[in-house]
């Protein structure tokens, strides 16, 4: 006989929550069978970035925003060039942007395996993590850790390191690479896109629960490409604005018990940045691969079951390497590496597309350069409020779990959104109680 | 006989030094193999009651929670390593040491009641004895794996305490100090990363800490001489390492 479980009233604590970038915890209250509260609860220790940052030089952003997160340190700083640069008025050329794009598209590359192979896969095949999955399945774990090696690789080639980058700087980089060490990186590249058109087959054939989210998508949109580095700021429901315009509209609410602050668009409630944003506003400027996969895995124009954001950040995989071999087979070293950048009062602003989501920077800077403030809204603190909207239906939905199942639907739900809670600590531990 | 465990606690920190160990790539089946990771959040949900053989520490203390947790984490730990700039000198969030905390959670949080947090942040070793300290922001996952190795093996890990300025020469890079009169702590930064800064033409920026016997003053000398001024002395030697002492002594002497 089946033991009577105590599902009416339970209360659920997941503490630590694993596979995600950082710390955070969930806790959850079911009474009388009926969800009554979810939160979400980020106790990553403040840092106080936006603080330490006044008084420092204007050129010094890339190098100390970079150190907010050891993920995806290259957004931090292509958005910290993007703000200094708006701030001073600096044209940047073509030849310098397109390196940048191709140092970023290493970060998508290395930040979307690690996130596809190591933490989120594992989740569907019941595993601990990705040395169990390779149990399981060795060679697919063994692509997934070729993809990231290749993004390291890129970003080494062009950044100089691959955590924590040296080579960039506001203006551009203090070195262009030599054309012979970016031509070489075509190869490995090209493998790499074998190896990320095989992720998509791989995680299509994933058995995903029967889920639609109703979302108010948010990315940068570029008329010429799929955005990384640069554009204008959309949404689903018809928003077309600057990154200043965009930061001045979004309302930022720090709550008790929670080190990060959570972002609404004034007067339109919570939104939704990253992949599925990404792609449901701009697929039909995917390369023609990316493109191709994401037809074949029968992605359609959007996809709004979060659980299959994972078959789009394969395809994300697929244009990242795509772009990538573009841009190299097509490098030109830019003459000068950096254009200069003159100190100019005033406030500029900068959003790039991080592997996670959309990324905001805005700094004031007086006549010499010394930044008088700094925002810095990372994409986890915009999607916190969205996550739980997501874990509220996934626990209504699945409310007849016992605990260990739920919690583990839960873990699932929030990994689905990649948060990297140490940049948002400005974020996971699951507890869920049925009282 | 079990293999060796292995323990990855995250403290204040960025996860660029955990993610070196996923960096690892094509040694992370044979780490995986050689030692049991018994306990490593970022990597698995997986968790194995310690004690442990090593535990590795990223991150500053910067909350009374996290001062009692590292205790804990240390009564578990049969070594324990402290790995990056965080763990061995409190990071760059340590600039809040120099500075009124109050004011920096009220300049970036709308409720500074709901924000407990501690006027400084302290490397692992100001509240547990330490093994060993790695340093770098990040560290270099290729010293890691020796810590580790020596750390099994009971030896005293090799790695160097020389200057970057060591690496610089064998690299075969033109010194930027000399040639350009680019701002440089390559003479006072512990070796490590292979002279990366210098190879891209720029000034190491002091990322792995002061080096053993590092002579903070005479380089402070050239850099007046080259016509930097106090205050971008002082922001120099206050990045990652601040609060490592040398580097925090020569910023207090230029003014900050």
């Amino acid at each position: 006989m089946a033991p009577d479980l105590p599902i009416q009233d339970r209360q659920l604590d997941m503490h630590g929550i694993s596979r995600v970038e950082g710390e955070g915890s969930l806790h959850v209250r079911i009474r009388d069978g009926a969800l009554e509260n979810v939160e979400l609860e980020i106790f990553e220790p403040p840092r106080f970035f936006e603080a330490l940052l006044r008084g420092r030089g204007f050129e010094e952003p890339p190098d100390i925003t970079a150190r907010i997160c050891g993920i995806c340190p290259v957004a931090y700083q292509m958005t910290a060039c993007a703000a200094i640069e708006d701030c001073c008025a600096t044209e940047i050329p073509e030849s310098i942007s397109r390196l940048r794009r191709l140092l970023y598209c290493g970060e998508w590359i290395q930040s979307h395996a690690l996130h596809v192979y190591l933490l989120h896969a594992p989740d569907f095949f019941s595993c601990a993590d990705a040395v169990e999955l390779a149990m399981v399945d060795r060679g697919a774990v063994e692509r997934g850790l070729r993809l990231k090696k290749v993004g390291n690789l890129l970003m080494e080639t062009v950044g100089g390191r691959a955590i924590h980058p040296v080579n960039v700087r506001t203006g551009g980089f203090y070195r262009a690479p030599e054309l012979g060490s970016i031509r070489a990186l075509a190869d490995p590249l090209r493998a790499a896109l074998n190896d990320a058109l095989e992720t998509v087959t791989w995680v299509a054939s994933f058995d995903f629960p029967d889920v639609e989210g109703e979302y108010r998508f948010v990315s940068l949109v570029h008329p010429d490409h799929y955005p990384i580095e640069s554009g204008r700021i959309a949404s689903s429901d018809g928003l077309d604005l600057s990154p200043a315009e965009f930061a001045d509209l979004v309302v930022e609410e720090h709550v008790a018990r929670s080190t990060a602050l959570q972002a609404r668009i004034s007067g339109r409630d919570t939104y939704l940045t990253g992949p599925l944003a990404r792609y449901a506003l701009n697929q039909e400027r995917l390369t023609p691969r990316a493109k191709e996969a994401a037809a074949t895995a029968g992605l359609g124009e959007r996809c709004t079951n979060p659980f299959r954001s994972i078959v789009v950040r394969a395809v994300e995989l697929v244009f990242a390497c795509e772009e990538a071999l573009r841009l190299a087979e097509g490098y030109v070293e830019p003459e000068p590496p950096s254009v200069v950048v003159e100190p100019k009062p005033g406030t500029g602003s900068g959003a790039t597309e991080a592997p996670r989501g959309l990324l905001l920077q805005r700094y004031e800077i007086d006549e010499q350069g010394t930044i008088l403030s700094a925002r810095i809204m990372p994409p986890t603190s915009q999607n916190q409020l969205t996550i739980e909207s997501d874990l509220r239906r996934v626990i209504e939905d699945g409310i007849a779990l016992d605990d260990a199942a739920l919690t583990a639907r839960c873990e699932l739900a929030i990994r689905n959104h990649d948060p990297c809670i140490s940049c948002a600590a400005h974020f996971l531990d699951v507890e869920i109680e049925r009282s | 006989m079990n293999p060796p465990t292995l323990a990855v606690w995250k403290f204040a920190s960025c996860d660029g030094c955990q993610l070196s160990i996923l960096d690892l790539e094509d040694d992370l089946f044979s780490l995986a193999s050689d030692m049991k990771i018994a306990s490593f959040t970022e990597m698995s949900s997986a968790v194995i009651e310690g004690p442990y053989d090593v535990s590795l520490i990223e991150g500053s203390i910067t909350t009374k929670a996290d001062a009692e947790r590292i205790l804990a984490v240390r009564a578990a730990s049969k070594r324990l390593v402290t790995i990056g700039a965080c763990a061995t000198a409190g990071g760059i969030q340590a600039l809040r040491n120099y500075a009124d905390v109050g004011e920096y959670t009220s300049a970036v949080y709308a409720h500074p009641d709901y924000i407990d947090t501690l006027t400084t942040s302290r490397p692992i070793s100001a509240l547990v004895p330490v093994d060993f300290e790695l340093h770098g922001c990040p560290i270099n996952r290729y010293q890691l794996v020796e810590v580790i190795t020596a750390q099994l093996s009971g030896r005293r890990p090799v790695i160097a305490g020389y200057s970057v300025c060591e690496e610089c020469k064998s690299r075969g890079n033109l010194c930027v100090l000399v040639a350009h009169g680019t701002p440089c702590l390559g003479p006072v930064t512990r070796a490590g990363c292979g002279a990366l800064c210098p190879a891209v033409n720029r000034g190491c920026y002091g990322c792995f800490g002061p080096s053993d016997s590092a002579n903070t003053q005479s380089i402070s000398r050239r850099l007046v001489a080259l016509g930097a001024s106090e205050r971008l002395i002082s922001r120099l030697f206050r990045t990652f390492n601040a609060a490592a002492p040398e580097f925090e002594q020569e910023s207090v002497r230029h003014g900050a």
